[in-house]
């Protein structure tokens, strides 16, 4: 196997994961706070991809600056969704919960698809087909935007639930949500930010991602699963876990993409998916829900 | 049951029964779509309703009884009658692999939906991909109209199968409730930890439940294929067919017997309305669009179904009661 | 021989050493309790007993075999029936529905266990709520129903997970004479208790754990006196009030 590939691989891999990276951090985000698999987070992803278009075709905008009002845009939709919805039914079991994202997932989707159509569609970004190269493998610039991007966010998260007093209740809430209660946190606040902010999250992975990759209403499901593979390897819950399995599986799958034809690809995510439930539930950071 | 409801019972069935005599040729396919997805909706139930386990790969299932039935009628001239037992043990097969996975590696909640999820997105995509299956194209089934082949001239015989089989698939989950498997069912999906305190093994009677789920969505699969004479793998293996699948029980009462059905009663016209009103290109999605908008509903106003409250109105309204 | 005997077992918990060497016995028409501060380790050994978790050392033999290896339901099909501290009450079937999963474990069908059911609620009182559901019992109900359901496994031993926690004086009393009744029919009773006037009432012989290793084991009056346990509780030994000092027979 050509060498070259490999390390093109790698790199293509490494620079998508900041990416993959944002939008698992955003699902483990609300998965940690609430407890709330967030079932409908790949079809959350696809809207920020359909705004950063709509901003690209109708007003101009690049995604690389356009992602804000995505991330806005999707962070009021979380919080729609916890406070009108998850709210709700605190008490539900679990089940009901599943089913009721289900559902928001499938709003999402197919409003997606009745207004947009199912033709796969592609943002052209302003940096178009620039590559730089570093010796014999080049870079994508969109992709590397796309990876600055996500990791400033991605920092900036971890800033603010370190530093800030609201993330510092967030982390708290998730660690002990009965605890934060009886010190008075406004939960329900607290969570519909959680929500809110891993909205925001992937809508903004949505909007780097769309000069990248071409999308449609069912790339929903595939986004979906990617980051609750990289949620499950890296631990339910763990942010950290998030970040460093979002650039594992990114580059998994961008080798595997060198080794196998484009449907396989598909497989071996879903694959992957079914080794990881069943032999690492509790992830390599995270704690069993 | 009470002989009242007895009574009540056997009145419906008859009047199902001579139905298709008054009815036009569209009212009794509208009716076949209500008995099919209600009886697949049924075999859901007994995994997902009863057992509490819920599957959103249940189309896996009526995949394999499907492609199976149509694959050995092609290449070996295998009846349908027979092939559809082969597919179905195929499909219980498959629901053995999940189950026993799943189950032995105490999947609960979210992890086993996923689980279910992954399982029919790997048989889509590997069907998909195997031209013996037809790959992308899928499979076309030639119309014969011979009986033999499980293919039928008059509509309405079709009817009385998909009846049949709605018919079936109560009549099992009428026995599973009043037998040890059901009793076991309900105290997993209500506490798994206090029923295997009670001697329950859970293992064994969440596989059993869905084997046997499997085994009749399989069977289900057969008629699909033979129905509406196309497999392509994104239709019968995909998540919208799951969804059709889930959708029914939740709505009408999942875990209660008549709830399916119930669920079917409503949501078949419901989509058949959707299909033809809203049919342009383009428009397509819409009849999810709706699904979605219940599923969210039903969690937030009915999350037992239509069937329990119904019950209990009935149950207030009736005088002495 | 003892119908139950924990030897020497052991569970750690990461860096907790949960369960650290405990060693118990319980005779076939014994009432045993125990007892212990909170944490002591007292559920958790309930959990090794019961076969929800597995011992990291030593081992749990009931009727003379070992149950090591042995799944939570495997050991109830033994003989060993267990209630849980917080109860677990299948919330959407009705009292009868609940007893009789438990019933089921032993009786040949369908029909039997539902009888036998029916027998179960008539001993611990709770024959006129047959048909309600779970979920809309009181407390003392749901305490009730729980017992029911272990005891309609038919079972040697009964563990008791603090059976009497917040229940009013009335009804603790009404517990403890289901429980001697139920002792007094040939069934074996570990009990974990805080309320001590119900261990004291109802105890042959008292274990006390703290800190997962056993600090002191005989009979009620000689424990309640014992300097140790006294010391392990700081005063927790005496109950709600100084009459629960003399020890009922």
């Amino acid at each position: 196997m050509d060498a070259t590939l490999i390390a093109q691989g790698l790199v293509s891999g490494v620079l998508f994961g900041g990416v993959y990276s944002l939008m698992a951090v955003g699902l483990t985000l609300i998965f940690g706070v609430m407890r709330v698999v967030n079932f409908a987070h790949g079809d959350m992803m696809v809207w920020g991809m359909y705004l950063a278009w709509l901003l690209a075709t109708r007003l101009g905008v690049d995604p690389t600056l356009g992602f804000t009002v995505c991330a806005a845009g999707l962070f009021v939709l979380g919080v729609l969704v916890q406070r009108g919805l998850v709210d709700r039914i605190p008490d539900a079991p679990h089940e009901m919960q599943i089913l009721l994202l289900l559902g928001v997932g499938l709003v999402l989707e197919n409003v997606a698809l009745v207004a947009f159509g199912p033709d796969p569609q592609r943002v052209r970004s302003s940096l178009g087909r620039a590559t730089l190269w570093i010796g014999p493998v080049f870079v994508d610039m969109a992709r590397l935007a796309a990876f600055a991007v996500a990791l400033t966010l991605t920092g900036a998260l971890w800033l603010f639930l370190r530093r800030t007093d609201l993330g510092r209740t967030m982390r708290a809430t998730a660690d002990n949500p009965y605890g934060a209660l009886v010190v008075g946190t406004d939960v329900r606040r607290v969570g519909a930010t959680a929500f809110g902010i891993g909205a925001a999250c992937v809508g903004a992975a949505g909007a780097l991602v769309s000069p990248i990759l071409p999308f449609s209403p069912s790339s929903g499901l595939s986004a979906s699963v990617a980051s609750f593979n990289i949620v499950i390897i890296g631990g339910m819950g763990s942010l950290p876990g998030a970040f460093a399995g979002g650039l594992l599986v990114s580059v998994a799958e961008s080798l595997g993409a060198v080794f196998l034809s484009p449907s396989m690809k598909e497989l071996v995510s879903f694959g992957l998916l079914i080794v990881i439930l069943l032999f690492r539930p509790a992830g390599l950071f995270g704690r069993r829900p | 049951m009470s002989v009242g409801a007895l009574w009540l019972a056997s009145g419906t069935v008859l009047a199902l029964l001579a139905l298709p005599a008054v009815l036009g040729s569209y009212a009794v396919t509208v009716c076949i779509f209500i008995f099919f997805y209600g009886y697949l909706g049924q075999a859901w139930n007994i995994l997902g309703g009863y057992g509490g386990q819920l599957s959103a790969g249940h189309a896996a299932f009526v995949g394999v009884g499907a492609y199976a039935t149509t694959l050995l009628s092609m290449h070996w001239g295998l009846s349908p009658w027979i092939g559809m037992l082969v597919g179905a043990t195929l499909a219980a097969g498959l629901g053995a692999v999940i189950g026993g996975l799943g189950f032995r590696f105490g999947l609960r909640g979210f992890y086993f939906v996923l689980l279910t999820v992954a399982f029919a997105e790997v048989c889509r995509i590997v069907t998909l991909n195997t031209d013996a299956m037809g790959g992308a194209l899928g499979l076309y089934i030639t119309f014969t109209g011979n009986p033999w082949h499980l293919q039928f001239q008059d509509n309405r015989v079709y009817y009385y199968l998909a009846l049949g089989l709605m018919l079936l698939a109560t009549g099992v989950v009428a026995l599973v409730e009043r037998s040890r498997l059901g009793a076991y069912l309900l105290a997993i999906r209500e506490d798994e930890d206090a029923a295997e305190a009670l001697g329950v093994d859970t293992f064994r009677y969440k596989l059993g439940a869905i084997v046997l789920s499997a085994f009749l969505t399989g069977l289900g699969g057969a008629f699909y294929a033979n129905y509406l004479f196309s497999l392509q793998p994104n239709a019968v293996f995909g998540i919208p067919l799951s969804v059709d699948i889930i959708i029914r029980p939740v709505v009408g009462g999942a875990g209660t017997l008549l709830g399916p059905l119930l669920g079917s009663l409503i949501l078949s016209p419901l989509a058949e309305v959707a299909r033809i009103y809203f049919t342009r290109p383009g428009w397509t999605g819409l009849h999810l669009v709706i699904y979605g908008v219940l599923l969210v509903g039903v969690v937030l106003f009915l999350p037992q179904g239509a069937y329990p409250h119904l019950r209990r109105a009935w149950a207030r309204w009736r005088p002495g009661a | 021989m003892a119908l139950l005997e924990v030897v020497d077992v052991r569970k750690r918990f990461g860096g907790l050493q949960a369960v650290a060497g405990v060693s118990l016995d319980v005779a076939a028409d014994e009432v045993v309790g125990l007892i212990g501060p909170n944490g002591a380790g007292k559920t958790t050994l309930f959990h090794l007993i019961s076969g929800f978790l597995p011992p990291d050392g030593g081992d749990v033999r009931f009727g003379g075999a070992s149950t090591r290896g042995l799944k939570p339901h495997q050991v109830c099909r033994r003989g060993l029936a267990r209630t849980f501290q917080i109860v677990k009450p299948f919330q959407a079937l009705t009292v009868l529905e609940n007893v009789r999963v438990g019933a089921l474990a032993r009786s040949g069908g369908f029909r039997a266990a539902t009888r036998k059911a029916r027998e179960v609620l008539a001993l611990v009182g709770l024959e006129d709520r047959a048909d309600r559901p779970a979920r809309g019992l009181t407390l003392a109900d749901r305490k009730r129903l729980e017992l029911a359901r272990a005891l309609a496994t038919e079972p040697r031993l009964l563990l008791l997970d603090e059976v009497m926690a917040g229940l009013t004086p009335a009804e603790t009393e009404r517990i403890i004479d289901l429980c001697r009744a139920i002792n007094a029919r040939g069934i074996a009773i570990l009990l974990i208790e805080h309320v001590m006037r119900a261990v004291m009432a109802l105890s042959h012989r008292v274990v006390v754990v703290d800190q997962g290793r056993v600090i002191a084991s005989g009979p009620p009056a000689a424990i309640a006196n014992d300097a140790r346990v006294v010391e392990a509780y700081l005063g927790e030994a005496y109950g709600s009030g100084p009459e629960d000092r003399h020890v009922d027979a």
